[in-house]
């Protein structure tokens, strides 16, 4: 049997669109966990790496706390959180938020130290209070950075979800690890290819967003630099 | 969970040589692929930072393979390599690494101003010379941080490989949530912490010996 064949018996078989393992309800268990996963990043980085950014201090802890993290492995926190804490959604938010949120830190921390400083004193020299030069100056110019970051973090997650079946939760995985459980290698492809798509899918959606999404200002900056 | 400590710090202890063992066993599976991509990412960069028509499909195709999720890779790739096969777990992980490494050699390579291209070879340097004399060297500080990312991801990656049946450390992971043994799994999760952290130790002092100038303008710049 080749993939294509594995691929037309994944996607024909009958419990595959209906039921607890419809691709459907799959797909939308995953987001569901790579949504929360990334909300809860969100609001833990971003609001941090404001500040540091804007401070200029912490930056260098930044730095060693992302190394630290980037290395720790996620399989090993998963099975770690179910241990500890039971199965259940704390078991993969606690690990996928620890891929999410350093990137994140740092793409937010990088932005807002990248806002040039001429342009920022020339803001507050126009009165603008420091939260206004904040909100109002350095945050859109850390924009492109910022979604950049969160481009990585979520096609990580949405990658990176799939070990959450693992410890028998849902998602996408399901496919993955049970067909490995029970040699149903149709299944394990499609599943393994619903996940790629997802996060292709995702990276397509923020090159739009980065392309269309940005504030005009940006905009016209990055066909400038393109074209320079 | 009753009664069971967190860590077991007798069977630690009891169980060092094996935990070793896994561990250099881990760092073969993980590190080999960084250094068959830095292998090929050296040539084909050099063809990259030449040929801008080549590298800008290349550079999306291996965006896009960054994206991929390791384990569906891992899984993908079983009916060629075998299941439980090294190949199985390092044929992925070398396209990882050759991901990040080639846009990083790309870019140092890219990174040696226009003029000071022309003045070697106004010097009388050949291409080949001022390659290896001029080029090659001021792309060193940008392969390392490569190197840095590549190798630290690659470890941590590794680790998943154990769901299909090679994955250093990663057993331990498995072995552990399988008899719910927290000790095994925390030893796992730190020792993969630490043999990214010597690795990326390893290639800063590495930095420090091949490209001294790189640490000296980074300190000037701050």
């Amino acid at each position: 049997m080749n993939w294509l064949g594995w691929l037309n018996t994944f996607f024909t078989d009958p419990a595959r669109h209906s039921g607890p393992d419809a691709i459907t309800h799959r797909i939308a268990e995953h987001l569901a966990f790579c949504g929360e996963a990334l909300l809860w990043s969100v609001l833990l980085a971003v609001p941090l790496g404001l500040l540091i950014g804007y401070t200029g201090r912490g930056a260098v802890a930044v730095t060693a706390l992302t190394g630290v993290a980037r290395a720790l492995p996620t399989l090993g926190l998963v099975t770690l959180t179910v241990l500890l804490a039971g199965v259940g959604g704390t078991a993969v938010l606690v690990p996928l938020v620890a891929l999410a949120a350093p990137p994140l830190l740092v793409a937010t921390v990088e932005g807002i130290r990248g806002t040039d400083p001429e342009v920022r004193d020339a803001a507050r020299g126009i009165g603008l209070t420091h939260r206004q030069v904040l909100f109002g100056v350095c945050l859109p110019a850390a924009l492109p950075t910022l979604v950049a970051g969160l481009r990585t973090a979520t096609v990580q997650v949405i990658a990176t979800a799939t070990v959450a079946a693992y410890v028998g939760l849902g998602g996408l995985g399901r496919y993955v690890m049970d067909g490995l459980a029970t040699k149903d290698f149709p299944a394990t492809a499609g599943g393994a290819l619903l996940v790629v798509l997802l996060a292709v899918a995702a990276q397509l959606l923020f090159a739009a967003l980065l392309r269309y999404g940005l504030p005009p200002g940006l905009r016209a900056q990055r066909r400038a630099a393109r074209r320079g | 969970m009753d009664g069971e400590p967190l860590v077991r710090w007798k069977w630690l202890g009891d169980h060092l040589g094996y935990l070793w063992s896994l561990t250099l066993d881990h760092a073969g599976l993980a590190l080999l692929p960084v250094l068959i991509a830095l292998l090929v990412a050296l040539p084909l960069g050099l063809l990259c930072a030449r040929l801008p028509r080549l590298y800008q499909p290349l550079a999306a195709v291996f965006n896009v393979v960054y994206a991929l999720p390791s384990l569906a890779v891992f899984v993908v790739l079983i009916p060629y390599t075998g299941l439980a096969t090294k190949a199985t777990v390092m044929v992925p992980l070398t396209c990882y690494a050759l991901a990040v490494l080639l846009p990083t050699t790309v870019e140092g390579l890219r990174s040696v101003p226009e003029s000071v291209r022309q003045a070697a070879t106004a010097m009388g340097y050949g291409p080949w010379r001022r390659l290896a004399a001029v080029e090659l060297p001021a792309a060193v500080p940008y392969l390392i941080s490569g190197l840095r990312v590549a190798a630290v991801s690659s470890i941590s990656l590794a680790a998943v490989g154990a769901l299909v049946g090679q994955g250093g450390l990663g057993y331990l992971f498995i072995d552990g949530f399988q008899r719910t043994f927290t000790t095994v799994i925390l030893a796992g999760i730190v020792l993969v912490a630490l043999l990214a952290l010597a690795t990326d130790l390893l290639l800063v002092l590495a930095r420090r010996l091949l490209a001294p100038w790189a640490v000296r303008e980074k300190g000037a710049a701050r």
